[in-house]
């Protein structure tokens, strides 16, 4: 199951998601036909609805096998925390990232939580 | 718990069966207690590497999103929009590698980068160029960084699942099974002793029974005797007509009262 999974997305604001492009991890899989299907999704600050972040992370969990980590900025993962920490299948793994404008808070992760929870922190 | 136990007969074959049950049970929780203390182990060893690796992550991000600072800096525009319009395949793939410790598969991504690609070859053609390809460099080291991340988390859930699954199963053998099979067992013998006593009264029963019989066998001949000796006697007064045969008659009585003896004993 996990051999066909190679690729890595990314669910990020526009500096963070250009940055892993630049990096090389994008892919659009029938790129030329109407089903395009990126392996991104930049989410906008104010524009982008909850509902749309909740759509794309179910794309990248459930429906889609080929991707191996998915990477989520911190701040957008906050929005849907209920999704994230209800999410405990091994792959994809999901992975959360700081962003610019937003440092990197290990109170809010949900694998950390896990771990302190456990060690009884 | 303490109180049940296996619904079996009380045979001695099923004693057998419950020792070599116990026996296994304990052999089994020895080594499910060594696989989780080992499994335990690893998965300390996992969780302190993910929280150092947390706060590596943070730091290389930061670097990572300076140097694209830099790049809108030397370029003068926002480059994203161009980046995701000229994305097409994917250069920077995972490989997943599985790792085996103690009978548990984790997987380990591996990174590799597809050279052949380049979906950025017109991406700061006027300016900056050099920039980006600084923050391509310092991008795709983070996502190293991240991809390891990844790894030790995904190996974190798994250890954390099948520490969970082997713990239960430890408790129960502890708790559960290994209880009551020694309450199987100490039923099976106190239900043996039970008929071992059963059967030797019995048998003493049937021995007293036995010396009973004899006892009266032994004084209805006594008696028997003492009439034929008194008869004989009291033919000898009345005339000594016919001494042999009268005496053969005793002795033959003699015979088969050793002969009944010998019957009622055995």
């Amino acid at each position: 199951m996990a051999e066909k999974r190679t690729l890595l997305a990314v669910i990020g604001d526009e500096n963070t998601t250009t940055g892993l492009l630049l990096a090389g991890i994008g892919q659009i899989s029938n790129s030329n036909t109407e089903l395009a299907d990126k392996n991104f999704f930049v989410y906008q600050e104010g524009k982008t609805t909850r509902e749309e972040i909740t759509d794309i992370f179910e794309h990248f969990t459930e429906e889609r096998d080929d991707i191996a980590i998915l990477l989520i900025n911190q701040h957008v993962a906050e929005i849907i925390r209920s999704k994230i920490d209800a999410f405990v299948n091994p792959f994809p793994a999901i992975l959360e990232i700081p962003s610019k404008d937003h440092p990197y808070d290990p109170e809010k992760d949900s694998v950390l939580k896990r771990v302190r929870k456990l060690f009884g922190e | 718990m303490s109180g049940t136990r296996e619904q079996v007969f009380p045979t001695r074959m099923t004693l057998g069966l419950m020792k070599t049950k116990l026996k296994g049970a304990n052999q089994g929780y020895s080594l499910l207690k060594r696989k989780s203390e080992a499994l335990t182990k690893r998965f300390r060893d996992i969780t302190k590497r993910i929280d150092d690796a947390k706060q590596k992550m943070g730091r290389v991000m930061q670097t990572a999103a300076f140097s694209l600072a830099e790049v809108s800096y030397a370029t003068g525009e926002n480059i994203g929009y161009q980046v995701q319009e000229s994305v097409l395949n994917a250069r920077f793939k995972v490989r997943a590698r599985q790792e085996n410790v103690s009978g548990v598969y984790l997987p380990q991504f591996e990174s590799f980068v597809d050279p052949e690609i380049n979906d950025f070859k017109l991406t700061g053609l006027g300016r900056g160029g050099q920039q980006v390809q600084r923050a391509k460099e310092i991008y795709s080291k983070a996502v190293e960084t991240l991809v390891e991340l990844a790894s030790l988390q995904t190996a974190f859930i798994i250890l954390d699942e099948v520490i969970k699954v082997t713990n239960r199963r430890v408790n129960a053998i502890e708790h559960v099974i290994i209880p009551r099979t020694e309450n199987t067992i100490a039923y099976i013998n106190s239900e043996l002793d039970e008929l071992d006593r059963e059967e030797f009264y019995r048998l003493k029963k049937v021995q007293e029974k036995k010396q009973q019989e004899t006892a009266r066998l032994d004084a209805e001949m006594k008696a028997k005797r003492l009439e034929e000796e008194r008869l004989s006697n009291e033919n000898k007064e009345s005339g000594n007509n016919e001494p042999l045969p009268e005496s053969s008659v005793p002795i033959s009585t003699e015979v088969l009262v050793a002969e009944q003896e010998d019957d009622v004993i055995f």
